[in-house]
């Protein structure tokens, strides 16, 4: 093995993208080096619920076989990782969750069917929060996930085998969904770059829905070019998700060289209350300070509304979960408890052996919120405030073009810390929310350590502006190295 | 019904769209398929599939909108109604709750007198239909067919305005016949294409607070609306009779045992848990698509009633008969319009003989044996005295069982009617000479007895002499 090869693992995909153009290696020799390393590595982290060595193999001789007579999408030869959310025909998808633990989709995600379009070779599926519903991932049927800057933290979630995968240099990037921060939270507890879009902007076909007038895809990467370069193949209209939206996907990496020079930060007064840690508070005002150096003005902007999102999002996201959850019966596909009595006992005991305490947790309090008698005061009430949240936003970007604030209150905690105190674990998502229940695209960027553990610098932009969120980001790794750290146990 | 109590009954009526593919998937609606070879991953529930409208049904609910008078809302939601069943893949039906497509219309029907009564139209809105459990058959399990599972289903509700078992059934007929008219719905009952829950209560007259009622499920035949109804009414003023509560609940009707019997009790209903579809953007309809939409409707049955009254003199009955499908007036029209004869005549064939040998050979009139024109052939034989009419019902037999057009039959049976003067002029003669004690009787003042004379110049000539003639020519020698 060549030098270059024994760092291609350390490589972001625009240098692979480089490298196999120029013929310094293949794609089998990058894919073999990938997968030899979430062999060595992946027991002490569990980002993988499923690893694809042969199909991986296959596609990567495919690409090369491409790039020899001159074909080959864009990503061709290049390696990621699906979250195991995504349906991928014929390799099972869990979801994370014992209900699912043995169900294989006859049919690929339209994001799985993008990538793979455009030659990207799927080295497997990572671990997750069950059905999503999860602020550490460990939630998950097949155990927690770690995270890489410290064995003993939580990698965050639910796209934490997404993120803590590509934190460690086993995949350059992994695709993610995010319901109230699940791309964000995980990218700034790992110190990698997540990107959440505009909701929709990336088809859900094929994504298992946890809530799905908040759910929506997106990427974790180690630097923003990267996600820009996966974001534009993955955009785009889909007839077979009505939610999604026929707006034309811009060229992401044509604008990410054009200077912030007079972007309009906006910085929020409630992010810098006394639930932020004061060490994650005072990277975020480094962060915003070189952008200030980059020539982008900071205004101050009120959220007036925006402690209402945590308990807004634990209404609707419960509301859409438990009904979304009601067609794992064990009737068609999933879980089926064995000997059932009658068709009652088949319902209880399947759900009550398929899901984890989190998903029950969920599927109880959005059923009781859409009770008769109930939904008026929550629901509705719920659906009520999500509106002035939007507003609230929109008052903003009418004077800002990106706002600008901590993705978590804190840096990584301890496996274990919250998972008995839902609350306090749901406070998590208080700064990533709010993008959700207003369907804006946010972005977390790596910005900072605290204790030796990875902090996110957060940026939401109007419907549509992941352009500006993806130039923002990487206007500022050009100048910050944040992003080049490596957890020295992966180095 | 029993003196001194009133029946208030609202219907509930789902139609199944007649769109080729589901309301939100692609597979295929036809009917009678192999158990679940017409479900595709959406209407299996698969994980992480999306519904997606299909277009056709906005126009179809639509029409029917504008067909009864209604407001088509601007904007409509689909909702999700959640339940557990093993024929409901998602655990929730995607319906409309809150905001229907359609709403505020109006029917008229004819009432138990004979009057015009309108029936007001509460609401009309789209959902999917669930797929079916199989218990026949199988032991100790159950089986799923997915294959009607997201069928398009426009489900109308009307205001409790019925007040009789035979309102209802008069509202479902002209519901049924405006259905077909849009060809919106092919109204196959066997099938299930159009069905009706109805929700029945009592209350003695004068009074003005509604009774209690029940919801009589799945009626699929006009007489079994009836029959239910008709229980259901009993019944109940039975129970209070007795001194008894009607109790709110859901009830079946059992055609063999003829009686209602209950389903689940209103302790027992579900907590349906609606809310909007969150995979569904609502359906906006604009002024225009619904201007379009009115260009392309067709002559309703009630105007086109007015019209085949008017247009054609036909007695309101037989317009009524003629405009109760729209393929049978489109005949009725055809064949008018290719024979000289009278549109009362060719009305009185169609809905006499026609359908007569319709219903014996249990077909549709598209599939008719004898065509409009054809008909229309027949009736100006008639017209021009080629034939009379009791022979021209010999050769409509002939030419339903496939013996070729009316002058083929007349002239290979040598049908043709007798108009010749001298020759009819000599069987009467015949007929004279041969019932002297009638002659006499009938000189004397028996007129009566010219109905025997006539008989027995037809019986001699094989009917085929002209009945107008032979009763002239009998006239004017009995006279002499």
């Amino acid at each position: 093995m060549s030098d270059s090869q024994q760092d291609l693992f350390s490589q972001s995909m625009t240098e692979l993208a480089a490298g196999l153009d120029a013929g310094d290696f293949t794609s089998a020799e990058l894919t073999e080096t990938l997968l030899e390393r979430i062999g060595a590595h992946d027991d002490k982290l569990n980002a993988f619920i499923t690893v694809t060595a042969d199909e991986a193999l296959q596609s990567a001789a495919r690409a090369d076989e491409a790039r020899a007579s001159g074909r080959g999408g864009v990503l061709n030869g290049l390696p990621v990782l699906h979250k195991d959310i995504f349906c991928t025909r014929g390799v099972k998808t869990t979801c994370g969750s014992r209900m699912l633990d043995n169900f294989v989709a006859p049919y690929d995600a339209t994001v799985v069917e993008k990538l793979a379009g455009a030659g990207a070779v799927v080295l497997g599926k990572t671990n997750m929060d069950e059905f999503a519903m999860g602020s550490s991932n460990e939630t998950s049927y097949f155990g927690p996930v770690r995270n890489p800057w410290n064995l003993e933290c939580s990698p965050g979630g639910s796209s934490g085998g997404s993120a803590a995968a590509v934190a460690a240099r086993l995949a350059p990037a992994a695709t993610g969904t995010d319901t109230g921060g699940s791309i964000r939270q995980p990218a700034a507890l790992t110190g990698t770059v997540g990107i959440k879009p505009t909701y929709g902007r990336v088809s859900r076909y094929g994504m298992i829905a946890f809530a799905s007038s908040l759910d929506q895809a997106g990427v974790i990467t180690r630097t923003a070019e990267d996600a820009a370069r996966l974001l534009g193949v993955m955009a785009g209209f889909d007839e077979r998700d009505s939610t999604s939206i026929d707006e034309p996907v811009p060229d992401y990496i044509a604008g990410l060289d054009r200077p912030i020079k007079g972007l309009r930060v906006g910085i929020v007064r409630q992010h810098f209350d006394a639930g932020l840690d004061a060490d994650c508070a005072v990277s975020i005002r480094e962060a915003i300070a070189v952008l200030e150096s980059l020539g982008a003005t900071t205004v101050e902007v009120d959220l007036p509304n925006l402690d209402l999102s945590v308990p807004t999002y634990y209404v609707v996201a419960p509301a859409e979960c438990s009904s979304n959850l009601s067609r794992f019966d064990g009737v068609r596909f999933g879980h089926r408890a064995d000997e059932a009595e009658d068709l009652m006992d088949l319902y209880c005991r399947s759900r009550g052996e398929g899901f984890g305490d989190e998903v029950k947790r969920r599927i109880m309090t959005g059923t009781y919120v859409l009770s008769a008698g109930y939904y008026d005061a929550y629901y509705l009430k719920a659906q009520q405030v999500r509106h002035l949240i939007a507003d609230d936003f929109r008052s903003a970007f009418a004077d800002v073009d990106v706002i600008a604030g901590p993705t978590s209150p804190t840096p990584a905690f301890r496996l274990g810390d919250k998972i008995d105190d839902p609350i306090t674990m749901y406070l998590n998502d208080i700064y990533t929310i709010g993008a959700n229940l207003a369907g804006l695209p946010g972005m977390s960027i790596p910005c900072g350590f605290v204790n030796g553990l990875p902090v996110g610098l957060h940026l939401v932009a109007a419907h549509f502006a992941e352009e500006t969120l993806l130039r923002c980001s990487h206007q500022f790794q050009q100048h910050t190295d944040w992003h080049k750290a490596c957890p020295k146990d992966f180095a | 019904m029993k003196a001194g109590w009133e029946v208030v009954i609202g219907l509930e009526i789902h139609a199944q769209l007649a769109t080729r593919s589901k309301i939100f998937s692609g597979a295929s609606t036809a009917y009678g398929a192999a158990p679940n070879t017409q479900a595709c991953l959406v209407d299996l529930g698969y994980p992480g599939v999306l519904p997606v409208l299909n277009e056709e049904v906005v126009h179809m609910a639509t029409m029917f909108g504008l067909a009864v008078n209604a407001t088509v809302a601007p904007r409509s939601v689909f909702a999700r109604k959640n339940y557990f069943y093993p024929d409901l893949p998602k655990g929730y039906q995607i319906s409309q709750f809150e905001l229907p497509i359609v709403e505020h219309g109006e029917l008229y029907i004819t009432d138990d007198e004979g009057r015009d009564k309108r029936i007001g139209i509460t609401r009309a809105h789209l959902e999917e239909d669930a797929g079916k459990s199989i218990h026949e058959g199988l032991e100790r399990s159950s089986g799923i067919d997915l294959n009607r599972a997201g069928t398009p289903l426009l489900e109308i509700v009307s205001e409790p305005d019925l007040r009789s078992a035979k309102e209802a059934v008069a509202y479902m007929r002209k519901m049924h016949s405006i259905v077909r008219y849009l060809r919106i719905s092919d109204g196959n009952m066997q099938e299930g294409s159009f069905r009706c829950d109805a929700n029945v209560s009592v209350r003695p007259v004068g009074q003005q607070e509604l009774g209690t009622r029940t919801e009589l499920k799945n009626l699929n035949s006009f007489r079994f609306v009836e029959r239910a109804i008709n229980f259901e009414i009993d019944r109940q003023i039975e129970v209070i009779e007795d001194g008894g509560e009607v109790v709110q609940e859901t009830r079946l009707y059992d055609s063999d045992k003829d009686e209602t019997r209950p389903m689940r009790s209103k302790e027992e209903s579900h907590d349906y848990r609606y809310f909007p579809d969150p995979d569904l953007l609502p359906v906006e309809i604009s002024p225009e698509y619904i201007e379009t939409a009115r260009q392309q409707l067709p002559e309703l049955p009630t105007a086109k009633k007015r019209r085949f009254t008017d247009q054609y003199d036909l007695k309101p009955d037989d317009a009524d008969l003629l405009t109760g499908s729209r393929p049978l007036a489109d005949y009725f029209e055809a064949a008018v319009a290719a024979t000289g004869a009278k549109p009362q005549l060719v009305a009185n064939w169609v809905i006499g003989d026609l359908s007569g040998a319709l219903n014996r050979d249990s077909l549709e009139i598209a599939d008719s044996k004898v065509s409009a024109t054809e008909l229309a052939g027949l009736l100006t034989r008639i017209h021009d005295n080629t034939i009379s009419g009791k022979i021209a019902k010999q050769v409509f037999e002939a030419m339903w069982a496939g013996e070729g057009d009316a002058d083929t039959v007349i002239d290979a049976k040598g049908l043709k009617q007798i108009t010749d003067s001298t020759a009819i002029e000599a069987v009467v003669d015949e007929v004279i000479a041969a019932n002297p004690g009638q002659v006499a009787e009938y000189r004397a003042g028996k007129e009566k007895l010219i109905g025997f004379f006539v008989g027995r110049v037809m019986q001699a000539t094989k009917g085929q002499a002209n009945p107008g003639q032979v009763n002239q020519i009998l006239k004017k020698k009995l006279h002499d």
